[in-house]
């Protein structure tokens, strides 16, 4: 387990930053801390990592919260199960009808006929956190056009690209850790 | 039909079922047939035992003309379809043919619980069936069975044990009525009819005659046909009912050892359990407790979920499943966050809630020792054993995210799943890591509560793996209970007695055995004297064995608790919760300042041990000649020459050699 370089920090940051934006101090702010074990960065109180420090590196499994994970060739990937920090945290927001509830959960794309809500003034690749009509998190994905323009779409076509759901603990067990 | 009938489950009871004293249902039973007048040899089938029976059964008049409209249905065949799926094939045969000729008086019995549970009445009507089918003077017999019956407690358990017994006493009198036309109309050929009839002819008539016992040559013989199962089946309950009242029953000469033996193969060749293991599970309880107990292992228990305190609440969260189409109903009032669910339309571990992680999958008696631990928020907890991770995630929520959570488990592989758990639950607070267990004050000590859900033989948990039945062997539970010992120790040394808040540990099995549970609690208890057992703060349950075949455990075993699938509905379970207090020296002679701590907390015991504590204090003066002559030793090994002894050791010396 070790602190993350600059560099490392600054992709995590970045990655972060397009779904909470100016939130992000609060995650840097407070008693917790991010550190990197086996290319995965987890987001921890320091209280907690000062205890975990006692445990070896073959040993430790995971601590805290897991964010992601930094691929072979350096690039950062947000996994679903840092969800909690950017649904709490996040600055645009998108609704889905209950009949859209499970193609969303089995990994497929948003269509403007699951739309229920979404943030005003949300531009165009934006990362947004995907919630149920009963403001439940269920992931997190790019928009595809900004409000504005969801108008004037057919209701087939895509409005948020799929990036990691709640479905992915089931779907993906064998992977994710 | 016997178990295939069993396997088709009746709703769920609900879980906090108190416990009741279980009567013995077989003992009694059978007891009342000797009363009664033999039966016939022969049995007519007409009209005027009917009306003696109708005599007999006055208070049920108005019930019988229920029955008997029932009968009709079920000839008609198309209105009570949920019978049709309980019986099997030759029991339709069986059935239809004479259903119209006669009375079903002992119906009427089963017929009693049918307002209250219409389902299982209906099913116990079922069962009534066979009996019909049986000439009347049997029927009397039952009938006298049936009037006991009414007389005992009918509860749902009760209830499906007590129609199941029926059930196969029913048939086994049908066989014996076909076996005794088969020996008139000159032997089959079959190896089976033989091996039936031989069993038959040494037994003779059943009620008429005491219950014989095979012989161990009659046993042997037995072994190389093919074992029936309802013979199997009808001799265990024999055996049960003549050791319920030995000295009327038994066979002459024989021994109430052969009749338990006897009672064991058979269990273990109806139930399939190996022998060694039936016998283990056996005498853990009372004999017609045991079959029960053997009966509920056959049944799977109810699916239950624990509501994620950190996400949402029970009320919420049953809303919301109840909303997607899933029956269920909370469990009780020793826990405010479990819900049995009794039928689902949708897939109970995939629904978005469940994702969403405001649940989890788990046994109502997992929820036992986290709520025996009782973790106070901001403390530092190690749970040793802890995949899947039902129990830390529910430690986390009790600790509302604060303090840490050790989540340990010595199968990497198994920490995978455990660490998804975890995450889908949003527990913050949880590390987690793949140790030994036994490495563990190493690693890390100074924990203020510690949980030890130990690896065991899972025979609490048959219903959910019948694959324990078979495979567990005396080494199985030797090696187990060694690793339990040392993993209890372990546990021990990583709290901290000094901790505020804390200073416990839970130690729990999901297993029945005594050498699993009372017998590890026993060795940690004489291994570590600062430790003592302390109430586990669950309101049911059984209290643990304080003494068993011979051994003999600490009297403060009575406060863990074991929970059985027969008595409690949930899986077979054991929980020990312990204090640890500062460890001191012996003092010789000082007063209790309250770290000197007993096991007993008996005035008696404190002063016993301090006078042993004075006795087996150092005495200089006797130890001083083997201190010098190990010194004189060490001198020489080194190369230095040790002084002269001085005058007194010499001048014995020499009288030795003078004299």
């Amino acid at each position: 387990m070790r602190p993350l370089t600059e560099d490392e920090s600054r992709a995590v940051f970045e990655k972060l930053a397009n779904y909470i934006g100016k939130n992000l101090v609060h995650l840097i702010d407070g008693p917790y801390c991010f550190r990197l074990q086996k290319d995965r960065v987890f987001y921890v109180s320091e209280d907690s990592m000062r205890l975990s420090i006692s445990v070896a590196r073959p040993n430790l499994v995971s601590l805290g919260t897991c964010f992601g994970k930094f691929s072979k060739s350096g690039k950062f990937k947000l996994h679903i199960t840092s969800l909690d920090y950017l649904a709490k945290y996040a600055k645009y927001k998108v609704w889905i009808k209950p009949n859209g509830e499970m193609p969303f959960l089995y990994g497929n794309h948003v269509l403007k006929a699951h739309l229920g809500r979404i943030t005003e003034d949300t531009p165009e690749h934006q990362g947004v956190v995907v919630y149920s009509m009963s403001d439940m998190p269920l992931g997190f994905g790019v928009t595809a056009r900004a409000t504005v323009d969801t108008r004037k779409l057919d209701p087939t076509s895509i409005l948020v690209f799929h990036q990691a759901d709640v479905g992915e603990y089931l779907r993906d067990e064998e992977t994710l850790f | 039909m016997g178990r295939r009938a069993k396997n088709k489950q009746a709703p769920p009871e609900p879980l906090d079922k108190p416990e009741y004293p279980s009567p013995k249902k077989l003992g009694k039973r059978k007891a009342e047939v000797l009363d009664e007048k033999p039966r016939p040899a022969k049995k007519s089938r007409d009209a005027t035992s009917n009306k003696t029976k109708n005599g007999g059964r006055v208070k049920f008049a108005d019930q019988e003309a229920n029955s008997s409209d029932g009968w009709e249905d079920v000839e008609d065949g198309g209105l009570v379809g949920d019978l049709d799926d309980l019986l099997s094939g030759d029991d339709d045969d069986m059935l239809r043919g004479p259903v119209q000729e006669f009375d079903f008086g002992s119906d009427a019995e089963e017929d009693a619980p049918q307002p209250a549970l219409p389902l299982r009445g209906r099913k116990s009507k079922q069962s009534g069936l066979p009996a019909k089918i049986i000439p009347t003077a049997s029927d009397d017999s039952s009938e006298s069975e049936s009037e006991e019956d009414e007389e005992e407690r009918i509860t749902i358990a009760n209830m499906a044990a007590k129609s199941r017994a029926l059930d196969d006493e029913a048939e086994a009198e049908a066989e014996l009525d076909i076996a005794e036309q088969q020996a008139a109309a000159a032997a089959s050929d079959e190896d089976e009819d033989v091996g039936m009839e031989g069993d038959e002819d040494a037994n003779g008539d059943i009620d008429a005659e005491p219950f014989h016992l095979p012989t161990p040559a009659e046993r042997e013989e037995e072994k190389i046909s093919v074992p029936d199962v309802h013979t199997v089946q009808r001799r265990m309950r024999e055996c049960v009912r003549v050791l319920g009242r030995f000295k009327r029953l038994a066979e002459k000469g024989r021994s109430r050892s052969e009749y338990i033996e006897q009672v064991v193969i058979d269990i273990a060749s109806y139930y399939g359990y190996n022998e060694y293991l039936a016998e283990k599970l056996f005498h853990l309880f009372p004999v017609p407790e045991a079959i029960e107990f053997f009966e509920a292992n056959e049944v799977p228990r109810p699916v239950t979920i624990r509501t994620n305190t950190l996400r949402t609440r029970r009320r919420d969260l049953a809303q919301a499943l109840v909303n997607r189409g899933v029956n269920l109903e909370p469990i009780g009032k020793w826990t405010n966050v479990g819900l049995q669910v009794f039928e689902s339309s949708v897939p109970i571990g995939a629904t978005p809630e469940y994702l969403a992680g405001h649940y989890m999958l788990q046994a109502a008696s997992s929820f036992l020792p986290v709520i025996a631990l009782a973790p106070q928020p901001n403390e530092r907890v190690l749970d040793m054993a802890s995949a899947p991770g039902g129990k830390t995630t529910h430690i986390a929520a009790l600790l509302q995210n604060t303090g840490v959570v050790f989540a340990n488990d010595s199968n990497k592989d198994r920490t995978k799943s455990l660490t998804a758990n975890v995450h889908r639950l949003g527990c913050k607070n949880v590390v987690v890591c793949s140790y030994d267990g036994r490495q563990f004050p190493k690693v890390m000590g100074g924990f203020d509560r510690v949980l030890l859900d130990a690896p065991c033989s899972g025979t609490g948990v048959i219903s959910k793996d019948a694959s324990v039945k078979t495979n567990k062997t005396e080494r199985d539970f030797t090696l187990l209970s060694h690793l339990q010992k040392q993993l209890i120790l372990c546990a021990i040394d990583s709290v901290s007695p000094e901790s505020k808040t804390g200073g416990y540990i839970v130690y729990s099995t999901c297993s029945v055995t005594v050498e699993e549970n009372e017998a590890v609690v026993d060795y940690a208890l004489r291994k570590r004297p600062n430790v003592k057992l302390v109430d586990t703060g669950l309101e049911f349950g059984r209290e643990g064995f304080t003494r068993f075949r011979g051994k003999a455990f600490n009297s403060s075993l009575s406060l863990t608790r074991r929970f059985y699938p027969h008595v409690h509905n949930m899986d077979g379970f054991y929980v020990a919760k312990f204090k640890v207090e500062k460890r001191s020296k012996v003092k010789k002679g000082s007063t209790d300042e309250g770290e000197m701590v007993e096991v007993i907390g008996e005035d008696g015991a404190v002063v016993e041990n301090k006078e042993q504590q004075a006795e087996v204090a150092f005495d200089s003066d006797e130890d001083r000649p083997y201190l010098e002559e190990a010194k004189r030793r060490r001198m020489k090994a080194k190369g230095l020459r040790p002084p002269p002894r001085t005058k007194a050791p010499a001048v014995s010396a020499t009288a030795k050699a003078s004299a």
